[in-house]
């Protein structure tokens, strides 16, 4: 391992010709490469390194003062506190002070505290851009893909390293392109697929990165691409993409974001790029999925799991609780009430997320069913804040994970589907078709 | 020489460290390391022992504390034949031996076995048989024999 000037890898000598895929051609910009193939091992350049007040400046701090360095530029780095937020005891509260405390000492401006969820407030904020190659000290920092950036999640060590001299190393990944044809059923929504794929192509796709395209793609909105990218995490991939189009530029422009129309040229698979396979679905087919404890790949379609009896429905975490996602519920809601002996929590995914649901009016509809405002943040889903589960309990959640133990007690059972599937659940009192009540 | 403590495919982040715990200082979290499958494991898992698992090892969160607490109960190495990419990157940050091989069949709870990363050779005393895992890059191996990545930076900035 070379660790002077050059960095911690030594490129290894890319391929030939052909065309290359949008993910290739973004690493071999980050790298200083005039092209890179799979298997490629290279040092690159990082555009923007997130962190939240779990995994980074705690996290960080220790380490950057043992190595006696900086952060390599301020301005690249963006601090979100969305795990411990609000502070629920002093031990929080200490977590939230520290990561403010950082912000203030190492002089990042682009500190978000306590407005929402990393993955939904940085391109509320305009920051992810096609072409892009973003780091973040969160799973599903995928998430972002859906802005045809190239951004994976690392470890604090990892983002220490990172933060602190600007690059890292990576294996350049294979692509594995997903084309979905025809479009989605009333009812059925982008963590159906996600759930459906968990399912068909499996959990374990290491080495490769998601890219979704397609008619059905083509014509989801940002918030639906995000559900689609987030979850890459959960098929185990190193990420996700999503090519931009010009729903995408409008998106980045009207967040605060400046973006050039040639990013539509540039950041695009060539016609002849060689994806490592590609699998192709028909929208149209697809029934609302539901995952089973203890695993997003345990799904099915909602049918096998009908009449399953639940305590709690939850809305919420980044791939469940966006304005889209309220949206979906409250048309489930409309006119509905919360079934006797069930509580449906929402927390939504971010300040501005529940100040566009208050404007649009799914706030009032979830509201007048009867749910339950939460903070917005991370939540419950990741076994945090409020709506933990005791013992023996049964959940269904928007959520992305139901691994053992995740949202409180190991022996809780949590069930995962779409809000459209967890709004009909929390009406029922049981897991239903969600066709039925719209 | 240490045991080998067994376990099934998709061993996840939150099993290794789990969520409602994180703000627990590291030694504390490692008290409840893999209690959600196994109850015992961070009372009986001694420094030197061997985590052998099945696909997937580490799927998840990419929270450091899911290598950070097997390290600190003193796991020789983890191997699997597959690790989640995040976990994988983490463990060797740290200097935990994350090594890919498939020792599902082959060795059994409480076998003794005794490893040298820089061959890759794995001996298992109490059947009597050598086997090979994969070896790590050099390039990996030279952050663990480091100490971890921030060991190795060390370097990078005291001589910049």
């Amino acid at each position: 391992l070379d660790v002077g000037e050059k960095g911690l890898v030594p490129a290894i000598m890319p391929g030939e010709s052909g065309g290359q895929t949008l993910v290739e051609k973004i690493i071999a910009r980050a790298a200083g490469l005039a092209r890179v193939g799979p298997g490629d091992l290279v040092t690159v350049r990082v555009d923007l390194a997130m962190a939240h007040d779990s995994s980074g400046p705690r996290r960080w701090r220790p380490r950057l003062e043992a190595l006696g360095a900086r952060l390599w530029d301020p301005d690249k780095v963006v601090i979100v506190s969305d795990h411990y937020v609000p502070a629920v005891d002093a031990a929080s509260a200490a977590i939230l002070k520290e990561t403010r405390d950082f912000a203030r000492d190492y002089g990042v401006r682009r500190f978000f505290d306590m407005r929402g969820i990393s993955h939904v407030v940085m391109p509320e904020n305009g920051l992810l851009k096609p072409g892009m190659l973003v780091a973040g000290g969160d799973s599903h920092s995928p998430n972002g893909g859906a802005f045809g950036c190239f951004i994976q999640g690392f470890g604090a060590t990892d983002m220490t390293a990172i933060v602190a001299t600007g690059e890292t190393w990576l294996e350049t990944p294979g692509v594995l392109r997903i084309e979905w044809s025809g479009a989605l059923g009333s009812g059925v929504s982008a963590k159906d697929v996600m759930l459906f794929l968990c399912r068909e192509i499996g959990m374990e796709n290491h080495g490769l990165v998601i890219d979704y395209a397609g008619a059905m793609i083509d014509a989801l909105s940002l918030d639906e691409r995000m559900t689609l990218c987030n979850m890459a995490a959960e098929l185990g991939a190193d990420t996700a993409i999503i090519a931009p189009d010009r729903k995408t530029l409008d998106h980045i422009r009207t967040h605060g974001g400046e973006i050039d129309d040639d990013a539509l040229l540039r950041w695009r698979s060539d016609d002849d790029a060689e994806f490592a396979g590609v699998h192709s679905f028909d929208a149209g087919a697809l029934a609302p999925q539901i995952a089973a404890p203890h695993s997003p790949g345990a799904s099915a379609s909602v049918e096998t799991f009908r009449s399953t009896r639940i305590d709690q429905a939850y809305i919420g975490a980044c791939v469940g609780a966006k304005l889209d996602d309220l949206e979906m519920a409250a048309r489930v809601l409309k006119g509905r009430k919360v079934a006797k002996g069930v509580r449906l929590l929402v927390a939504p995914a971010s300040a501005r997320t529940t100040e566009l649901a208050a404007k649009s009016g799914a706030l009032t509809t979830l509201m007048e069913a009867g749910a339950i405002l939460l903070p917005h943040g991370c939540g419950a889903c990741a076994g945090m804040g409020h709506g933990l589960l005791a013992e023996g309990e049964t959940c269904i959640s928007t959520t992305n994970r139901n691994f053992k133990g995740r949202m409180g007690h190991a022996g809780a059972f949590v069930y995962l589907g779409s809000p459209f599937s967890v709004a009909a659940a929390a009406v029922a009192g049981a897991i239903v078709d969600p066709r039925e009540m719209l | 020489m240490g045991r080998a403590f067994v376990f099934g495919d998709d061993v996840d982040t939150d099993v290794l460290a789990p969520g409602h715990l994180m703000k627990l200082a590291p030694e504390e979290l490692a008290k409840h390391c893999l209690e959600a499958i196994d109850p015992s494991f961070a009372k009986s898992v001694r420094p030197g022992d061997f985590v052998v698992a099945g696909r997937n090892f580490g799927l998840g969160s990419s929270r450091e504390q899911a290598a950070v607490s097997l390290k600190l109960l003193g796991v020789r190495a983890v191997l699997a034949p597959s690790f989640a990419r995040i976990f994988f990157r983490n463990a060797i940050n740290l200097g935990l031996p994350a090594l890919v091989f498939d020792g599902r069949g082959v060795i059994a709870a409480g076998d003794e076995l005794e490893l040298d990363l820089a061959s890759g050779r794995l001996v298992n005393a109490t059947r009597g048989v050598t086997h090979q895992v994969r070896m790590l890059p050099a390039d990996l191996l030279a952050i663990i024999d480091a100490g971890g990545l921030i060991e190795m930076l060390k370097r990078r900035f005291a001589t910049a």
